[in-house]
């Protein structure tokens, strides 16, 4: 990965009229983990979703460095962006093995969804739609699927909601391989994710 | 390419599996086609002449049917802020949305319509002209729904204010076609079939932009 670093200076976000929160910087270099904190309405995924290019800050910029570019625009950042939010992309009437399937697709991107399917536990019900799964499992697949699409900049939210001990360390795993990888993780979290983490607390 | 064939064929498939809405659509079109000629009466020629028209409303309000179902799952389950970050243009995710639309609604409708036509003792010439300018309308009622899908949908129950947006703007697309229909009966030579072709390829060339505006516009709110 020939990430660097993602910058972020002097952010504010204002939501329906009301401001969420003003004057956010954050700096996070390639093979680093960030932990948002903050209370609930403190503007965690909307920072989330700032980074990733779906909301446009109202003042403020980000900047995403690599060997090659700095990107600043919005929609060219999503590009390198792996996302996890707190819904899960899983469709209900889709197994597992075809949601992969088709997230490999459209993200181009070569490997094995079994082997994937297998290195999250869901070995067993990757036939089975995924109304039939459970929310942990659902996170599974979710996580499985961010791996999968190889995007340098992980950006979760609560990515171990739902999840069972076992999948918590499977997630703090992934994002520990991630970032030894040189890639960068963010996460809004409550949890303690288990690794060396820098925080930032949004007020 | 690759990419937007894998859209396509998940579309389809998710349309065509429990709860997907393809099968609801021909059935309601084919209930509507119905139960006009049982509420008319028994007059044939009047039957023939209105068939265009009930065909041609029937066929817009059973693709209107599914048309809530475009984005507005793959918005709430998250599908569609992964499909945005992937490397595939909103542009194109939006098209292959419609046309997938389109195979399960407008191109479904169009092959069960000469069988509607039964109902309406629909003269044998006209069953050409029906047939093909199905073929040629429904494109534009799916993409004109794509746009509307498009806008409402973070609105809860977006569905309900979906055919105000879509249903004044696919005027022209009944005039045209149902008259392409009925200027067959009178033997008159009209140009209701090139306007609808105009129409509809205008109208599926700028939505797929539009829609993605749309798409745009929701991922940020």
């Amino acid at each position: 990965m020939d990430l660097r670093s993602l910058t972020a200076e002097n952010l504010t976000c204002i939501r329906g009229g009301r401001l969420v929160f003003r004057d956010v910087s954050l700096r996070v270099e390639a093979g680093q983990v960030l932990a948002l904190e903050g209370a609930n309405g403190a503007g965690k995924t909307s920072l989330l979703r700032m980074i990733a290019g779906f909301l446009a800050p109202e003042s403020g910029t980000i900047t995403l460095k690599s060997d090659s570019k700095d990107v600043h625009d919005g929609e060219e950042r999503g590009k390198r962006v792996g996302w996890l939010g707190h819904a899960d992309a899983a469709k209900p009437q889709m197994t597992p093995r075809e949601t992969l399937r088709f997230f490999a697709d459209i993200y181009c991107v070569p490997g094995d969804i079994d082997v994937a399917l297998d290195a999250v536990g869901l070995t067993r019900p990757r036939d089975l739609p995924a109304q039939y799964l459970s929310a942990g499992q659902k996170k599974r697949l979710a996580l499985a699927r961010l791996k999968l699409c190889g995007r340098p900049l992980w950006l979760l939210d609560e990515p171990l909601a739902a999840l069972d001990a076992d999948g918590k360390a499977l997630a703090a795993q992934f994002i520990r391989q991630h970032c030894a990888a040189g890639g960068i993780a963010i996460a809004a979290t409550h949890e303690q994710l288990g690794i060396e983490v820098i925080r930032i607390q949004l007020a | 390419m690759s990419a937007f064939f894998a859209v396509l064929s998940r579309d389809i498939r998710l349309a065509t599996r429990a709860g997907g809405g393809a099968f609801l659509a021909l059935a309601f079109f084919a209930a509507v086609a119905t139960l006009v000629p049982l509420g008319v009466g028994s007059d044939l020629q009047l039957l023939a002449r209105i068939a265009g028209g009930v065909l041609w409303v029937g066929a817009i309000l059973a693709a209107l049917l599914s048309l809530d179902r475009l984005f507005q799952p793959d918005f709430e389950d998250g599908s569609l802020d992964v499909l945005a970050l992937s490397p595939m243009p909103l542009e194109a995710l939006s098209f292959a949305k419609i046309v997938a639309h389109w195979i399960t609604t407008g191109l479904a409708l169009t092959i069960l319509s000469p069988i509607l036509g039964l109902l309406f003792g629909l003269p044998r010439q006209e069953y050409m002209p029906l047939v093909i300018s199905l073929a040629i309308g429904t494109p534009a009622v799916s993409a004109i729904g794509a746009i509307a899908a498009g806008l409402t949908l973070s609105i809860r129950r977006g569905g309900l204010i979906l055919p105000f947006i879509v249903l004044p703007l696919l005027a022209p697309v009944v005039i045209f076609g149902a008259s392409a229909v009925t200027g067959a009966v009178e033997g008159l030579p009209n140009g209701a079939l090139g306007l609808l072709a105009a129409f509809s390829f205008a109208v599926t060339v700028i939505s797929s932009f539009v829609t993605a505006a749309a798409l745009r516009l929701n991922l940020a709110g």
